[in-house]
């Protein structure tokens, strides 16, 4: 009867002194704790636990700190001041170790006890350790609180060198406020690109080079192996591939996990963060989490942004007016002073999605934009990032942008202005004297002078008055021109290299070597390609450019051959591989036919066939088997014959003066000699070489790619041929007398051919574009030319030499012909 | 743990812009991508023109190109591009903390899983 009164008087007290009871006293707890107070300051009798010893600062502030650039007060957000005028108990330096939901108590390290009407938890993340050996070794820092920065500085006193594992945001910005404090900084990111998360391969190249430029090593795709020690303390990095750096500091910084032990041993729902419905409450309606300790609708965030949405959420409920929190899109900025760079949402690109890429390379500019459904979903600024907000702000309103489509790109400021939206006009409305092309200076008056002159290509333009002839970041304004002029009727005389560039390759093989390009992101950044990372065209070109142009130096880029180059065998149209091992001049003897005849058996080859290059080829090899019968085949001393590659195919000879009765020289001898001088060599295209004893011709001479006839008087040197599609006889180059003198013209041509020729184009079709009498005099005309591209061609083998299949039977690229794993449906259900 | 995800191990098990293949007992060879803006995907591995294997092929942005006939096929629907009609079934994937998970009943068949 008076129960109802005591019950009512009781829920009055309780609500009079509603106990709010927070964990973790970083940046989501305490503006949450804010957030409460700005809507109801009296609800709460409000306690806030924090491990660390100190009061609530800005922990994305940690970097301007180490890197000297700000003190620790400045970062500080809420002072003691704060929590005594709001009437909070601070409990800091004391971890809270237990939750008793039951009780509806927490206690801390200390055995300290307080109760709660609703508790927060707000316990940020844990630094992810890597568990390599020595990884709790001193010396070994995170870069997570203040104590870590002060760790890192203690180090940094005493100067020395830092290696930092893990190239992301965390990484990089603590690389760089290490070497500000004069250290000699190692970067190791496991991945080939640093930031891959944040940036694409072409931003992150930008940056690598940066970073290096000021004086930063990194080094990408480095898993490391273990951190060794010397007298109890770290002194360095061993990386799996046997890399040693030292160090008398490792910073690990490879990434953060939600720190949710705490609540999972209090019984709380957990997956990888402590789960939260929309209004950020727990598994345990008494209990809410915040920050990057939890996670809402399935995903966990790594930065501040999305917690001020939370804790208005937060706030919101626990002052009895629900909203609701619908997750956050982020964006990403480096805090490295002088390097601007922005990321923000999907820039994964593919069909539907539509890339506008610009890039000005004097500048040191890189912007991507992608494009969907007329929306905006994604973006990677580099070098300018002014525009940053901007496209973040088209992006979350999911604006549509096909009215400033065209003009995107050059940002606010000019996608608003009107007039300038078709870049026809834009240029149409510049003056005469408008410089259009920047390096050779030539004005809008000049390239329209040159156009009406019978000017009618871009490259006609580019010759007659060097507009957009250099680095080609005016192409578009050139080619705007030639539409005004000539009313849209340009004809191109060169096709461009594909579809992601303006350049023929003539211009980017000229420009390679000007611009001393030496890798493929380098070009594509350099020389303006219109796509992120080119395409299936472009990628194997300047792959074998860039090999071309830099011997010995270039590494070979893996991802950008055809697969036959990439596995060193001939794919067949059922997935398997055909292998052709080298037979040198068609030449062969029992142990090398012993060899291939155990093969055959071993992994059971369908069919051994006698190819029309005078070798043997092997059929239905398996990928997964392919080292194994390298390894076979090298133990009977064969190497590669390249029948897969665009480089020295065969080597085709006959008897000869050794055994015919019309031979006139030892053909078969110099085609092995031959065969052994050109083996390995990159091409163009295919390149196919025949040694005839004599005219009767048996090998096929006069339809190679090099051919040579013996006669009586010497060595007749024959260029161009080709069997296949289009059957075309050689061209005679020239005769000589000895054999020396005929190795060295084949050499010469070859080099030749490297060096003029467009990738995929085979000698017969170089030589029908260019002219036998273009090809002869570049050779002939001096008498030094021919032993000099003779010269540098040997030269340029001394790095080519080695047999790709030894490497890869001795192991190499192992995860190439490797399954990832194998899945048995039947083991995975028992 | 045996969910209805098939843990597949950690992503860098395949460098950017390759791929591996992971054969199935009683199912379809299936491939998995890495693509140069660190996506990942996974296929059939086989291309809808005449089965060539799409593992071995040249990865540009989400898109495969055959080994053997050169089509282009989306890493992300599976469906042949351009002039090309055709499409491959694809297997739903998801990274968690740098591991793959595919969706195991596209993997061994809804009787398996
Ligand atoms: C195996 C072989 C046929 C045989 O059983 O004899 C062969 C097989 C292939 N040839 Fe060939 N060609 C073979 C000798 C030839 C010859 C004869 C010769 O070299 O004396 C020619 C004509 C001469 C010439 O090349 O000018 C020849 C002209 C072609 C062509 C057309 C080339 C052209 O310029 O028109 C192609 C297509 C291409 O390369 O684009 C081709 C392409 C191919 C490919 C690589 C098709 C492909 O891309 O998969 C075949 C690979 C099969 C495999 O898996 O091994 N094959 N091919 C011969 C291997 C020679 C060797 O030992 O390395
Ligand atoms: C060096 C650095 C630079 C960064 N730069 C950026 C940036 O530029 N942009 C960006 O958006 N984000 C940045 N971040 C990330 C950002 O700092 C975090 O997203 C943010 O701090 C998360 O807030 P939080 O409250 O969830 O976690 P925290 O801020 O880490 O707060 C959690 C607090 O809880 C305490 N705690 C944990 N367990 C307990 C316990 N059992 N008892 C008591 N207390 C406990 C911890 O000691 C910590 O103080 C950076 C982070 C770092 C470390
Ligand atoms: S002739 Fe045609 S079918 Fe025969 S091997 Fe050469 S490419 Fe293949
Ligand atoms: S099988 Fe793939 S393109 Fe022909």
């Amino acid at each position: 009867m008076n129960a109802p009164t005591r019950f009512d008087q009781g829920r009055n007290d309780r609500a009079a002194t509603e106990r709010l009871v927070v964990i973790g006293n970083g940046m989501a707890g305490c503006r949450a704790v804010e957030e409460v107070l700005a809507r109801d300051p009296t609800r709460y009798a409000i306690t806030i636990f924090g491990a660390e010893p100190r009061v609530n600062y800005n922990r994305i502030m940690l970097s301007p700190v180490l890197a000297g650039e700000k003190a620790f007060a400045e970062i500080v957000i809420n002072d003691a001041a704060w929590y005594a005028d709001n009437a909070i108990t601070l409990i800091s330096g004391d971890p809270v170790v237990g939750i008793n939901r039951a009780a509806q108590t927490v206690t801390a390290r200390s055995g300290r006890t307080e109760t709660y009407d609703r508790l927060l938890i707000a316990t940020g993340s844990d630094p992810f350790i890597i568990p390599v050996p020595g990884h709790d070794l001193p010396g070994v820092v995170t870069f997570r609180d203040l104590d870590d920065v002060g760790k890192m500085l203690a180090a940094a006193q005493t100067g020395g060198s830092a290696v930092v594992i893990g190239g992301g945001l965390l990484g990089l910005e603590a690389a760089h406020g290490l070497s500000l404090r004069g250290m000699a900084v190692t970067v190791i990111h496991l991945m080939p690109t640093l930031m891959e998360r944040q940036l694409d391969e072409a931003a992150g190249f930008l940056l690598k080079s940066e970073l290096e430029r000021r004086g930063q090593t990194i080094v990408t795709g480095g898993d490391t192996a273990a951190i060794v020690a010397h007298g109890g303390h770290v002194a360095g990095v061993q990386l799996k591939d046997g890399r040693l750096f030292a160090a008398d500091i490792v910073v690990m910084a490879v990434g953060i996990k939600p720190s949710v032990t705490l609540a999972k041993s209090a019984g709380i729902d957990v997956e990888r963060g402590i789960l939260v419905d929309d209004h950020m409450v727990t598994s345990d309606p008494a209990v809410m989490a915040v920050g990057e300790c939890v996670q809402h609708r399935g995903l966990c965030y790594g930065l501040v942004a999305p917690l001020w949405d939370m804790c208005r959420a937060l706030a919101d409920h626990a002052t009895g007016a629900p909203s609701g929190y619908e997750g956050s899109v982020t964006s990403t900025k480096l805090k490295v002073s002088g390097i601007d760079l922005f990321s923000a949402g999907d820039f994964s690109g593919g069909e539907g999605a539509e890339d506008i890429v610009m890039r000005d390379a004097a500048r040191g500019v890189y912007k991507r934009l992608v494009i969907k459904d007329d929306r905006l979903i994604g973006t990677v600024l580099y070098g300018d990032t002014a525009d940053g907000n901007w496209y973040f702000d088209l992006l979350r309103q999911g604006e549509d942008v096909s009215a400033i489509r065209e003009a995107l790109i050059f940002g606010q400021a000019f996608a608003s202005g009107g007039a300038t939206l078709d870049p026809n006009s834009a240029v149409a409305a510049l003056s005469d004297n408008a410089e259009i092309c920047g390096c050779n200076g030539v004005s809008k008056a000049k390239v329209v002078g040159a156009i009406l002159g019978g000017a009618q290509s871009l490259d006609a333009v580019r010759a007659s008055c060097k507009a957009s002839a250099s680095c080609g970041s005016c192409t578009g304004l050139v080619e705007s021109l030639l539409n005004l002029t000539l009313g849209g009727a340009v004809q191109r005389i060169e096709k461009t290299l594909c579809k992601c560039t303006s350049f023929t390759h003539d211009d980017v093989r000229r420009l390679i070597i000007e611009k001393q390009l030496r890798a493929i992101p380098q070009v594509l950044q350099e020389l303006h390609w219109t796509t992120p990372d080119g395409c299936a065209s472009c990628r194997p070109a300047l792959n074998y450019y860039l090999l071309c142009a830099w011997p010995g130096e270039y590494v070979d880029d893996q991802q950008s051959r055809f697969v036959n180059e990439r596995m060193h065998a001939n794919i067949q149209k059922d997935g398997t591989y055909s292998v052709v091992p080298r037979m040198w001049g068609g030449l062969t003897n029992p142990r090398e036919l012993r060899a291939i005849a155990d093969v055959v058996e071993k992994f059971n080859a369908p069919m051994v066939k006698v190819t029309g290059g005078q070798r043997l080829d092997i059929f239905g090899i398996k990928k997964a088997d392919l080292p194994a019968v390298w390894a076979d085949l090298n133990a009977a001393g064969m190497v590669s014959g390249h029948a897969y590659g665009k480089s020295l195919r065969t080597v085709k000879t006959c008897v000869g003066s050794e055994w015919c009765r019309f031979g006139t020289q030892d053909s078969t001898g110099l085609g092995v000699q031959i065969e052994h001088m050109t083996w390995g060599s990159w091409m163009p295209h295919k390149f196919k070489i025949a040694v005839s004893g004599c005219p009767r011709n048996c090998a096929e001479a006069t339809i190679k790619d090099f051919g040579i006839i013996c006669v009586d008087s010497g060595y007749e040197l024959h260029v161009g041929g080709n069997g296949g599609i289009k059957v075309r006889v050689t061209d005679l180059l020239c005769k000589v007398a000895t054999e020396a003198e005929a190795m060295d013209v084949c050499a010469a041509f070859i080099q030749l051919y490297r060096e003029q020729a467009h990738y995929l184009e085979r000698t017969a079709p170089w030589i029908e574009r260019v002219g036998l009498d273009h090809v002869k005099s570049a050779l002939l005309d001096d008498p030094e030319t021919v032993p000099r591209l003779a010269r540098h061609f040997r030269w340029t083998q001394s790095f080519m030499q080695d047999d790709p299949w030894a490497k890869r039977a001795a192991g190499e690229d192992a995860e190439l012909h490797q399954h990832l794993a194998e899945v048995r449906p039947l083991e995975i259900v028992a | 743990m045996i969910g209805e995800w098939l843990d597949i191990g950690p992503v860098s098990q395949i460098s950017p812009g390759n791929a591996r293949t992971l054969p199935v007992h009683g199912g379809a060879e299936i491939a998995v991508f890495h693509t140069l803006d660190n996506q990942f995907y996974a296929l059939v591995n086989s291309c809808p023109h005449k089965q060539g294997p799409l593992s071995q092929g040249i990865v540009h942005g989400t898109v495969v190109t055959c080994p053997l006939h050169n089509w282009n096929i989306s890493l992300k629907t599976g469906e042949a591009l351009g002039e090309d009609r055709g499409c491959v079934p694809t297997i739903p994937l998801r990274v968690d903390a740098g591991r793959m998970y595919l969706l195991r009943s596209a993997v061994v068949g809804e009787r398996a899983a």
